[in-house]
Order: structure tokens, then sequence, then C-alpha cells
């Protein structure tokens, strides 16, 4: 188990070194850096200025060693548009996205379950039809499209949910105010409904397709027969034996899908104004606030590697097979 | 969006078979085809776009570009100056829906048929040299493959787009270098066991050269497998030119894609003006419906034991 963690820790700084030196790469892409960080007005004077306050004078190996002992400390520069640290302005973007990313994987994953399940347990009939149709569907929807369809249908039209606006609970959370942060789980949740169908759509869609022919091939198994014929009631059957090696596959995909979940998050939080990351991401793009974009982007590629090492160490717990 | 990385699939490569033999697959794959009501639907939403993508500009009512301030907003229908109709509404420059969308569908598949094919050829080069030499050059290869899937894919786009600016290039260049590892790890998995088959091992005897022998030898019996990736590629490249697009990273204004289109929507959704985003919506679905439609067949007609159970 020691052996396989450690592995999997250095695998992870492994990949977090490449990342900084990807998105250092990307820097240095569009010629001399200096002018993504100086106004379209600069002087000369305040070009040759910025470019030595900020080190691009120095040799690109320096650069990039101060850039990662930097990222290290969380220092990515000011934000241009913000003046103040950028990675303080995406910290405090951060507890709203986490919140959205989750709950539209609770979301998903909570409906891709039965909705998979009652497909694969009615196998052939119109109702598998339909369900395996919906889901070839929600495969090919943009998920801001998603978003955008439903703040016409059931924001505007039946006035049903919020189509804008976030109720904080994590920040109130981490601030150790628990009355106040549970007090507003229940509007946060409700405001987060659309963005979070939205953003979940595709991975409701692809896991419900994963369960169904997951089902299908455990309940196939001689086990599944055994059980069957021992007079266990089919319940029990689907829920105990077939579920437990059912999930493997879905374990995997769900780590896969958070990483995604993350991505849709930067895209469909600009469609709800949602104030997160990927709203903030937006806006810095349009103000080519680089700081801002640089450490946001680094800052959710490390929690997607600190989450795909969790999942292998789940995934490693499920099914002892998997060597540790 | 969708998830570019893990619609893989494998099969198991066989010899490069004879003519005949391929005629007749050719005639096999034809009739599944035109037996499966899905995957006809699928080739006929893609050949409808591959027409407009073609003949847009020909067919197109209106100049995409051509504004007119007296025109803007129409609903659906609306007559516009002399005999011509905005069908599908005009936008809030009074730039006709209709037009945009038909000369969109040209940006979205050359976008994804380019960036693929970008991907494709820098993957399967990789593949083939990290199957095939194994060693240090694998492990560098696989490791790069690696970290770039650490990346929630978005990201890193957005990330080369924001320094090198929009266009029709770099988008291209980014969402193919992002599909490159794809194809590098069915590829290498393939000549891994490849290498080691009778035939590689005569023409390596032959005397012929290590490039004649994994282009000429074994690149020809993994085609296969790669033109299901680059099915469901496409449809996840077309989701993602969108998103960019919708993010104002795509190509520049001046262009009509359907993202961009999307985008400029947002503004008048309070007003209920639906038609700017959902013909483009339906537009973008339907053409990743239809790849995605087609992987699924060219999978199961591909290797039968992949077929999703039912």
């Amino acid at each position: 188990m020691w052996t396989f963690l450690i592995r999997r820790l250095l695998q992870s700084i492994i990949v977090l070194i490449g990342v900084t030196l990807i998105s250092f790469i990307s820097l240095q892409m569009g010629g001399d850096p200096t002018y993504l960080f100086v106004s379209e007005n600069a002087s000369v004077e305040e070009i040759q200025r910025a470019r030595e306050a900020l080190g691009f004078d120095r040799p690109l190996p320096v650069q990039y060693l101060s850039y990662v002992w930097n990222a290290l400390h969380g220092d990515f520069g000011n934000s241009l548009s913000y003046r103040q640290p950028a990675m303080g302005v995406v910290l405090e973007a951060m507890p709203a996205t986490i919140e959205l990313t989750f709950f539209s994987l609770v979301l998903a994953i909570g409906l891709s379950i039965p909705l998979g399940i009652f497909a694969a347990l009615n196998r052939g009939r119109p109702v598998d039809g339909g369900i395996m149709t919906l889901a070839m569907l929600g495969q090919s929807i943009p998920n801001f499209w998603m978003g955008i369809m439903m703040i016409l249908y059931f924001g505007l039209y039946l006035g049903w949910f919020p189509i804008s606006g976030h109720v904080p609970f994590l920040e109130p959370l981490f601030a150790g105010e628990f009355s106040t942060a549970f007090r507003n789980l229940p509007q946060s949740m409700y405001y987060m409904v659309l963005p979070a169908l939205a953003v979940g759509t595709y991975t409701l869609a692809r896991n419900a397709r994963l369960i169904r022919s997951s089902m299908l091939e455990v309940l196939g198994q001689d086990y599944v027969r055994t059980a069957r014929s021992k007079g266990i009631s089919e319940t029990r059957v689907v829920m105990h034996h077939a579920m437990r090696n059912a999930w493997l596959p879905v374990v995997t995909m769900i780590g896969l899908e958070f990483g995604f979940l993350l991505g849709g998050v930067v895209v469909v939080e600009t469609v709800f104004s949602y104030p997160g990351i990927g709203r903030l991401v937006f806006n810095a793009i349009n103000q080519r606030d680089i700081p801002v974009v640089q450490a946001s982007v680094i800052l959710l590629a490390g929690i997607f590697i600190l989450l795909n090492l969790i999942v292998d160490l789940i995934y490693a717990r499920l099914d002892p097979r998997v060597k540790l | 969006m969708t998830d570019l990385h893990t619609n893989v699939v494998e099969t198991e490569a066989v010899p490069v078979p004879p003519v005949s033999y391929r005629r007749r697959e050719m005639r096999r794959a034809f009739q599944s085809l035109v037996t499966s009501r899905w995957a006809l639907l699928g080739m006929l939403i893609l050949l409808v776009v591959t027409f407009v993508a073609i003949f847009g500009p020909a067919v197109a009512p209106f100049d995409p570009n051509r504004q007119n301030i007296m025109m803007r907003l129409l609903e659906p229908g609306s007559p516009g100056v002399g005999d011509l109709t905005y069908w599908l509404g005009s936008d809030q420059l009074g730039r006709d829906v209709l037009s945009r969308l038909l000369y969109g569908a040209r940006v979205s598949l050359l976008v994804g048929v380019a960036a693929i094919a970008v991907g494709g050829t820098l993957g399967t080069v990789a593949g083939l040299v990290s199957g095939y030499f194994g060693g240090w050059i694998d492990d560098v290869i696989m490791r790069l493959g690696d970290i770039q899937l650490a990346f929630p894919f978005i990201l890193l786009a957005i990330m080369f787009l924001v320094v090198l600016g929009p266009g029709l290039v770099n988008i291209i260049l980014v969402l193919g270098i992002g599909q490159w590892i794809t194809y590098a790890r069915i590829v290498r998995a393939q000549t891994l066991s490849l290498r080691e088959k009778e035939y590689v091992e005569a023409a390596r005897a032959m005397g012929d050269s290590t490039f004649s022998i994994l282009f000429r030898t074994i690149l020809p019996n993994i085609v296969a497998p790669l033109t299901v990736i680059a099915s469901f590629n496409v449809a996840g490249v077309i989701l993602s030119e969108a998103a960019l697009s919708f993010l104002g990273l795509g190509v520049p204004p001046s262009v009509p894609t359907w993202g961009s289109m999307l985008s400029e929507s947002r503004d008048h959704l309070l007003s209920n003006k639906w038609w700017m985003a959902v013909f483009p919506g339906l537009a973008i679905v339907f053409t990743v419906l239809a790849f995605n439609i087609i992987g699924d067949w060219l999978r199961d007609f591909l290797d039968p034991r992949l077929k999703e159970n039912g």
C-alpha cells in the first residue's frame, strides 16, 4: 500500500512539474511575454522596466526555475485588472466553483445510476431504447447550450428556477459559521440546479450508458446466476451482488469526469453569471489578465491531479485485485 | 465539449487483407450501414452538413456579415428587403441567422477534420515510434502524454489561445495537439503486439527499412481502430471549438461560427430572442450526434465483440 502511495505521489509531482512547464511554455509562445503584462499604450521605457521587474530579461531556464518557485508559493504575479495577487483573486472564487462541480457530479451520478440500472433491467424494451436515445443525445449537447436552453425554458418561460446568482455554502463553512452555512444550503442548491444540470448532462448521459453496459455484463456472470438460483430476491441480487462489481468502471469514470466537469464549469458559469472561477477566467480572457488565467488553470489542474490520486486509491480499495 | 480521451477502442489487428477480401468487407459495411437505422440517420445528417459546408455560400440567402440595423432582432419568417425572408430570424446587428448558420458549418467541419488530421498524424507517428522502439523513447513519449492528460483539456486550450490569440490556424493547432495522445496510446498498444507478428519479422528479415516497416507494414493494420477514434474525436473537437468560440477564443468575429453565434445570443436571452440561441445550438447538436452515431456504428462493425450489450 505504501509503495503504491509513494509511487503515485511521485507520479503526481512529476505531472505537476509538467503542468508548470506547459504553463511556462504557453507564456513564451506568443514571443516576448512582457507585452502580455503591460498596457497597449506603454512606452519603450515602461516595457523595458516591466521586462526587468518581471524577470523576462533573464535566461529561460532561470526564468522557469523562478516561475516554479513562485508558483510553489502561490505567486503568479498581480492581477492586471484587480491590482492584487492573482492567486488570491482565484482562491476567492474557488469555493463557488467547487460547490457547483460537486453538486453537478452528485446530480449526474445520482441520476445516472438508477437510469443505467433501470435500462439494463429492461434491456430491449422501449424504455431502454428511450433512455439510451436520450443518453446519446445528452452526449452530443454542448453544456453551455444546455444552460442557455434551461434559462429560456425553466428560468424564463416556466419561472421555476433562478437563472443567475449564487448563495454561498462553503464560504461561511470555511469561516466557521456553520449555522449560516447550513441555513444557506437549501437556497444554495436551488440556485445551482440549472447550472449543475447543464454542466452534468454529458456526465449523466455517459455514465448512464456505462452503468447499463457494465450491469448487463455483470448480470450475465455465473455468480449472479448462482445467487438467483439460491432464491435470493432480485433486488438483493442487483443491489448486493451485481452492483458491487458494476461499480468499478464507474469509479474510474468519476475520476476522469471530475476534470471534465471542471472544464465544463468554466464555460457554463459564464452563461449563468455564476461567481466562480469560470466567470473569472472568462473576464480575465476578455481583459487579457494573464496572471489570473494562469493561476486559475494551474489551480484547477492541481485539484484534478489530486482527485485522480484519490480515485486511484479508492479503486484499489474497491478491487482487491488491483496490486497495491 | 466532450471528453476527448476516453472513447478509446482497441481492435485486434490482422495483416493487410487481399483486395477481393477488402471489396467484400466494403460490401458488408454498406449492408450494415443501410440496415442500421441509426447509422443511416447519422450518415444522412453528415451528408447534409457536408453539403452545407461546401455549398453554403451558394445557397445562403444573405451575405452572413452584412449588417442592417433596420432589420435587427427579427423573428424567424420575417420578411426582409425585396423577396428575401429571414427564415431563421436576424441577430442584434441585423445579420441573417440562416446565412450565418450555413457559413458556420464550414468552420465547424474544417476545424473538426483539420484538428483530427493534425492530432492523428502526430499521435500515430509518436505511437508507432513509441511502440516499435520501446525503451526511453517510449517512456518519454508516454510520460508527456500523462502530463497532458493531467489537464482538463479545455483549460489547456484556453491557456494557449489566450497567449497565442484567437485565429483559425491557432485553434486547429491547439485542438489538434490536444488529441495526439489518444492516437499515440492506441497506436502504441497495437504496434507493441504487431511488432512480434511473423509478417513484421518477415519484413525485417527481407531487409525492409524501419520507415517501411512502420508505415507500410504496421500502419495499414491499425487504420481500422483509428477511424473509430477519429469519428468520436471530430465530435469532441466540434464541441470544444464551439465552447472556445463561445468564450471568445475561436476564430475572429468576422467569421461566423456556431459557437460565436451562441455567445452573441447570451445578451438577448432576457428579451427572449430565442432564435439566436436555438438554431446554432441545434446545428451543433445534430452534427455532433451524427459523428457519435457513426463512431458507435463503426466500432460495432469493426469489432462486434465491443458492441455495447444490447
